[in-house]
Parts: structure tokens; C-alpha cells; sequence
């Protein structure tokens, strides 16, 4: 019997001791997601889903931000990048506990914003906060805007772009006098260098991820798309505007790539692609800048990057491109939006974005990308152009980053690739799957 | 618990107020109520009494079961029924609400639709290259086993310990095991003689078979150990009186072992097809459904077009029908392996 009593007085306790945790709580995160309350004033909840080298620049930027403005308690939540991400950013917005501020692709916007989930900042308040437009890189803010309000302050452009070996290029004959890569621009010569690198390395020419990574995949056949002038939809993706003979000639392309055995057909996405050029067993490699810090670690100054090339010459440059950018998701009240400590975070990240540029992505904010320091900056300065032909992806809500777009257009691409599909079905295969999403009701 | 169930047994008892009321606050109050009952009885009722103890009996049992009510309906058949309303509205998961009734045209788009009847295959397609391993491979693993008389111990735990791995730990192991020019499964296949051996995960020919190897692996523990625990209740006499009788090791094992599992092959089969034709966790991490859709099972669908898509009422149809067409396929399985059971 007094075992029994002690066993319960032990389990009042424990009881006790948690409702009490729960209580004390309310004042933290968790507490807050729980009561939905507004938390104090002097918080700012932001979250972002940078890990890896994106992440440690983060962590840099925001401790100099928390150093600089001691009056706000900035609670920084990582979470994993893709569509989760945009879930769980719907959800909590929808269940009126948003953060005061995040992160989301631009290319994302078309259906944040057509949903209201998200504030858009006046032009009296962008100037307010030393945010006018005229500091943002023109493109990217153009896709910042949704029906002529911005939902979206920019940080970066984040192009595909090509990275390069200068060992292997110096060892194939593909350098200049000043140690630059030559004209690899055009169909031809593009091959004709990958063919000259595979001589060098003795086992591939180029890498480029396919397996289980069909955002590389559409992004690679959207660079070459838009090169050739095609477009896919118009009126907020309702339209179906494909060229299926560019998509055709862009996948048959893509194709030679991996018939003529300069590019392996199986390279996976967790680094996979990287690895092959960091073992030497490839020359080139099709990816995105955001991997600069994963190939500097392993290369440190025996490689290069440039923009990727010019294959075709039927319209103005284009490459696959996307933005991050500061998004304030809509709170019930304006006590809980904190709208002016939110944009003075914004203003504070865009001023540091010097270090931003480090993990490879190109500012968007134009005073850090004439600065002359990023100018300076190797190998960054050497594609900083890119940012001009940025080919954002269709605005449409089956569109932008980790879409369901992204999937049926890169398996398509993946598959042609693996010789599994010819270019000419592949583009068939696509014009189907567009025209399907494009007649499915839309969720906004 | 009935709500007449109440005042009868509040009359019975003769004490009733205190002990109905704190039964009816909720689960918490369940249990309490026993002892409030008891402390509250004031000399006029002894511990003893019968009216008593027939009535805590009674609210011991339907209190006892309430917090698991509570949770049935609050987290399964609540959300099944919402689940069965949003399939006939246009529900978005990026504005909230049930949106607009659109009818049953969610079920004409998935009937219609070619995703839904690919992902369903791939989903039966998927249940055939694992349940039917994963009985015969348990079943063999648990005989060999039940042979040895010393160290039974370290193969039980052996053969069981892989079930205990987290799905994203066994997702992890096998990804490295099938990667691409690196992994071991690629090393193995040329070290036999392989010239060119596939992409175990990249190959659409192949992803699926190596995902069910992987699935095998990972699971056959649990099957194993109730195959084990069936054998070990096989009396030894039945074997001895076989052998006596005549019948050699191929016969007892067939006619005499093999029927009198019969109880645990029915559980065991019901059971991994239902977990088989569930299929997601490790098919999410480890081809996300690739390449080319050709691994992506009924449920990752749901959770494409509910998720990526952000189109709740259309995902809550399929995953309506998805859960119908399970229970069909169970019941239908189920009767086979009884009708089988009963004749044998």
C-alpha cells in the first residue's frame, strides 16, 4: 500500500513538473505554436530551409544581425529544403501562426500569393525601410510582383551554371593564354570539349545529376529550352503555349550528351555528379552555383565556373534560374505581423549580403553586387552575369521549385537520357503532362 | 459507453451520483472515479459489499476502454469521416476549408486518371515481390532456427534486429548499398561476373525489386518471430509419434509442421499484406516515387497531389479509395486463407 502511495505521489509529481514545463512554455516557440499567441513584440520568428554551406553563411549573417539589434530576439528555424517546406509555411499561415518573416523561391510566388497567404509590402514602406526598388536586380523583382504588388524582397539569383576542372582543361587544350576556359558556346563545341576532356580525365567528359534528381534534369532541358525561344504557358499556366519541336530538339541534345559517352547516364543527386568531378573522373559538371562550397572544399583552386554555355543562339541568353526571397506570410493581426521590425531584418540581411555571395549565389541586392569586393571575388565574379539571363520557371501553381512540373518534366528528361525514351516520344510524353496539369482545376 | 448505460448502473449501486458523474467527465475521470467512490461512501457502504464491487466492475471496464475511444474517434474514424466528405469538394490545402462541393467529380478525375491506376499497380505489384518472400523466407529462417538446441538466442535476435531499424535508417543503409558506382550491390553483381550491372535504383526495370529486397530484409524479423513461436508450440510427441508412424523429415515438415501453423500463416499473411499494400516511408526516401514514377506507390500519390499539388479534396478521394479498395483486398484475402485453413 505505501508503495502504491508512493508510486502515485511520484507520478503527481511528474505530473505537476510537466504541466508546470508546459505553462512556463507558453513564452517559448513551442509554447507559442501551441496558444497561437502573439509572443512578445521583441521577437521575430524567421525560417528558412538553408542547410549545408547556405546555412553556415546564415548562421554568420544572423549573428551579426543579433549582435547589431540586441532590442529583437530573432528565433531563426532551419528546416529541410522542398515541398515539405512550403507545407509546413501554408499550414502554420493558415492556422494563424505564422513566422513574422521567411524564405521562399520566387518562383513559388505565383501561388503564395494568389492564395493570400502572404502581406505584400507598399512602396511607402519599401522606401520607409531603405528598400527601394531600384537596389533590386530587375528581373528578379519583376517576378517578385503579383498582380502590380510585391509579395517578395529578393536576396540572390541562383542560376545552373558549368564547373570545370582547370587540370583536366589545361590537360585537354581547353585554356586560353590567361588560364580561362575557351568558347565553349554552341552545340557543337560543347560536345567537342566534353569529347576533349573524357581524352583528359580517361572516364567521362562531363557529369550532370539525373538520378532521383528531376529538378537538375528540368533545369538543364529548361536552360536549353529557352535558349531556343520556346515558351511553355501563359496566363498563370492555364494556357498551354509549348513548343514541342524546340522540346524535341532540346531533349535530343540532351540525348547526344549521354549516346556519344561523354556524360555518364546514372550520376545520383546526393552528390553523385559532384563526386565525378571531384575524383577527376570528369571534366565538367551541370549544376547549380549553390554547390560552390561542396566543390571548393574538395578542389579548392583547381577549378573554375563559368555560365553555362550558349548552346543555341535562337533567342537571348537563357539559363534555369531561381531567387530566394524574404516573404512576410499574412498574421491575424498586426501585433502579430511586426511588418517594421521584419523589413528592418530583411534590410539588415540584404546589407550583409557580401557574405550571402560566399555559398555562390549572385545578390540580387544591386549595392552588394557592384560592390567591388564581389567583383573581386573568384570564382563568383566569373558567372555573375548569368544573373541577366535568368530563365525563371512558368508561372503557374503546378510550377517553381520541387513542383510537380519539376518531376514530370525531369523524369521525362532522365529517361531520355538513359536512352529509355526516345526525344521525340519524351517531347510528346511532356506536351501531354502540361496540357493535363494545365486543364487541372487549380488549387488557388 | 451508452448513454443508458448510465443511470442503470447509477440505481444498482445505490450510490450513484458521485461515481456517474466523474465517469461522464472523461477519460481522466474514469479511473478517479473508483476511489472518489470508495472515500465518498461515508460508513454506509463497506468495501465488501457486492452491489459495490459489481458496480466498479462495471465502470472499470468501459472506463478503462474510453481513452482508447476517445482516441478511435478523434484521430480514425473522425478524419475518415471528413476524409469521405473533402472528396466530394475542391478542397486546397493553400486556403483552408472544405471549398467548393464539386459532386463526384474527384472520382471521375482518379478513376479516370492514368497516375492513379499506375500507382496502384505498382502498389499490388509491390505487395507480391514482398509478402510472398516474406512469408516463405520467415518461414524457412524460423524451421532452421527452431533446429538448434544452443545459441537459438543470438539467431532470433539476428534475424529480428533489422525489424527494429527506423525506415529512414534502413532507407539510408540501402541507398548505399544500391548507389551507383560506388555501392556494394553494383561491387557484388561484377565481382560474379557482371559486366554492366544495373542501376538498382535508377533502373525503372529494377527499382522495384530492389526496394522489395531491401523491404525483406528490414521486416521478415516480425514474421520469423511468430513462425518461431508457433513452432516452439508444436508438441514434441507429434513430431516423435510422426517418426515412429514412418513419415520421413520431408513428410512431417509438410504434412504434420507446415498444417499446424496454419493459425500463425493466416495472421502473418493478413497482416504483411495489409502493411505491404501501405507502402510508403521507404519509397519516399529512397527514389521519391522514380525514376520515371515507376516505384511510386497509391500513397505517395496521395501525398503528391495532397502535398506538392497542395489539392486536398482531390487527395482525400484517393486516399478514400485507396483505403476501400485495401479493406476489399483484405477481406477477400482474408476469407481465401480461412476457406483454405478450414480444409486443410
Amino acid at each position: 500500500m505505501v508503495r502504491v502511495q508512493g508510486r502515485r505521489r511520484f507520478l503527481g509529481a511528474v505530473g505537476s513538473l510537466a504541466a508546470t514545463g508546459a505553462l512556463s512554455g507558453c513564452g517559448s516557440v513551442v509554447g507559442q505554436a501551441l496558444t497561437g499567441a502573439d509572443g512578445p513584440s521583441s521577437l521575430l520568428n524567421f525560417w528558412h530551409p538553408f542547410t549545408g554551406g547556405d546555412g553556415e553563411q546564415l548562421v554568420r549573417m544572423q549573428s551579426t544581425y543579433r549582435r547589431r539589434h540586441p532590442a529583437t530576439d530573432l528565433k531563426s528555424t532551419t528546416m529541410v529544403w522542398g515541398a515539405p517546406y512550403y507545407t509546413k509555411l501554408t499550414l502554420a499561415t493558415l492556422g494563424h501562426r505564422p513566422p513574422q518573416v521567411a524564405i521562399a523561391h520566387i518562383s513559388r510566388l505565383p501561388t503564395l500569393a494568389a492564395s493570400g497567404l502572404l502581406r505584400p509590402v507598399s512602396r511607402s514602406e519599401m522606401d520607409e525601410h531603405g528598400l527601394n526598388a531600384g537596389h533590386f536586380e530587375p528581373a528578379a523583382l519583376r517576378r517578385a510582383r503579383h498582380e502590380g504588388e510585391v509579395y517578395a524582397l529578393p536576396l540572390d539569383t541562383h542560376p545552373f551554371v558549368l564547373y570545370y576542372r582547370t587540370d583536366v582543361a589545361e590537360k585537354a587544350g581547353l585554356l586560353d593564354g590567361e588560364g580561362r576556359l575557351t568558347d565553349v558556346d554552341g552545340p557543337e563545341k560543347f560536345l567537342d570539349a566534353l569529347r576533349a576532356a573524357k581524352e583528359a580525365t580517361g572516364v567521362w567528359g562531363g557529369s550532370v545529376a539525373t538520378v532521383k534528381d528531376p529538378a537538375m534534369c528540368w533545369r538543364l532541358w529548361w536552360t536549353l529550352y529557352r535558349q531556343l525561344g520556346a515558351d511553355l504557358v501563359r496566363d498563370g499556366g492555364r494556357t498551354v503555349v509549348m513548343d514541342v519541336g524546340a522540346a524535341e530538339e532540346a531533349l535530343a541534345y540532351i540525348r547526344r550528351l549521354t549516346a556519344e559517352r561523354l556524360v555518364p547516364p546514372n550520376a545520383d543527386g546526393n552528390g553523385g555528379a559532384i563526386t565525378l568531378l571531384t575524383a577527376g573522373k570528369a571534366g565538367f559538371l551541370m549544376d547549380g552555383e549553390w554547390q560552390l562550397l561542396a566543390v571548393q572544399g574538395a578542389l579548392k583552386g583547381k577549378f573554375d565556373m563559368r555560365t553555362f554555355p550558349r548552346i543555341f543562339h535562337d533567342a537571348p541568353y537563357a539559363c534555369a534560374a531561381d531567387s530566394h526571397a524574404f516573404v512576410l506570410p499574412k498574421a491575424p493581426s498586426a501585433e502579430a505581423q511586426r511588418t517594421g521590425r521584419a523589413l528592418d531584418f530583411v534590410r539588415a540581411m540584404l546589407d550583409a549580403s557580401y557574405d550571402w555571395t560566399k555559398g555562390g549565389h549572385i545578390p540580387a541586392w544591386r549595392p552588394t553586387a557592384r560592390s567591388a569586393a564581389y567583383r573581386r571575388l573568384e570564382p563568383q565574379a566569373h558567372y555573375a552575369d548569368a544573373a541577366d539571363g535568368a530563365a525563371y520557371d512558368p508561372a503557374a501553381w503546378y510550377a517553381g521549385a520541387d513542383s510537380n512540373l519539376y518531376r514530370r518534366f525531369g523524369d521525362v528528361v532522365a529517361s531520355v537520357l538513359g536512352g529509355h525514351t526516345r526525344p521525340g516520344p519524351g517531347a510528346a510524353r511532356m506536351r501531354a503532362a502540361v496540357t493535363e496539369l494545365a486543364r487541372t482545376e487549380a488549387p488557388v | 459507453m451508452s448513454a443508458t448505460a448510465v443511470p442503470g448502473a447509477g440505481a444498482g449501486a445505490g450510490a450513484g451520483p458521485p461515481a456517474g458523474a466523474g465517469a461522464g467527465v472523461g477519460a481522466g475521470a474514469g479511473a478517479g472515479s473508483r476511489t472518489g467512490a470508495g472515500s465518498a461512501g461515508r460508513g454506509t457502504r463497506t468495501p465488501s459489499a457486492r452491489g459495490g464491487s459489481a458496480h466498479t466492475g462495471r465502470w472499470t471496464a468501459s472506463g478503462m476502454l474510453l481513452p482508447f475511444g476517445v482516441f478511435y474517434v478523434v484521430f480514425l474514424l473522425g478524419p475518415l469521416v471528413y476524409t469521405a466528405v473533402a472528396g466530394f469538394f475542391n478542397g486546397s490545402l493553400v486556403k483552408g476549408g472544405l471549398g467548393d462541393w464539386v459532386g463526384t467529380a474527384n472520382y471521375a478525375q482518379a478513376l479516370g486518371s492514368d497516375e492513379f491506376w499506375s500507382s496502384l499497380g505498382h502498389t499490388l505489384w509491390f505487395t507480391v515481390l514482398t509478402t510472398v518472400p516474406l512469408i516463405l523466407v520467415a518461414l524457412a529462417l524460423a524451421l532452421m532456427t527452431d533446429r538448434f538446441s544452443r545459441g537459438k538466442w543470438f539467431f532470433r535476435l539476428a534475424f529480428f534486429a533489422p525489424f527494429m531499424l527506423p525506415s529512414s535508417v534502413i532507407s539510408l543503409l540501402f541507398m548505399w548499398i544500391y548507389a551507383d558506382e560506388i555501392g556494394l550491390a553494383q561491387g557484388v553483381a561484377k565481382a560474379l561476373g557482371a559486366d554492366a550491372p544495373p542501376s538498382w535504383l535508377g533502373d525503372p526495370d529494377w527499382a522495384m525489386i530492389s526496394i522489395a529486397a531491401a523491404t525483406v530484409w528490414w521486416t521478415v524479423g516480425f514474421n520469423f518471430v511468430i513462425y518461431l513461436a508457433a513452432l516452439q508450440e508444436i508438441p514434441r510427441e507429434v513430431h516423435e509419434a510422426a517418426a515412429i508412424d514412418g513419415a520421413g523429415p520431408w513428410q512431417r515438415l509438410r504434412l504434420v509442421v507446415v498444417p499446424m501453423l496454419g493459425r500463425a500463416t493466416t495472421l502473418v499473411a493478413v497482416l504483411q499484406l495489409v502493411a505491404s499494400l501501405k507502402v510508403f516511408d521507404q519509397i519516399y526516401m529512397m527514389t521519391g516515387g522514380g525514376p520515371d514514377d515507376a516505384t511510386r506507390p497509391s500513397l505517395l500519390y496521395v501525398y503528391q497531389t495532397g502535398f506538392t499539388d497542395g489539392r486536398a479534396g482531390y487527395a482525400s478521394t484517393v486516399a478514400l479509395l485507396l483505403f476501400v479498395i485495401i479493406l476489399l483486398i483484405s477481406l477477400v484475402w482474408f476469407a481465401l486463407i480461412r476457406h483454405t485453413e478450414k480444409e486443410a
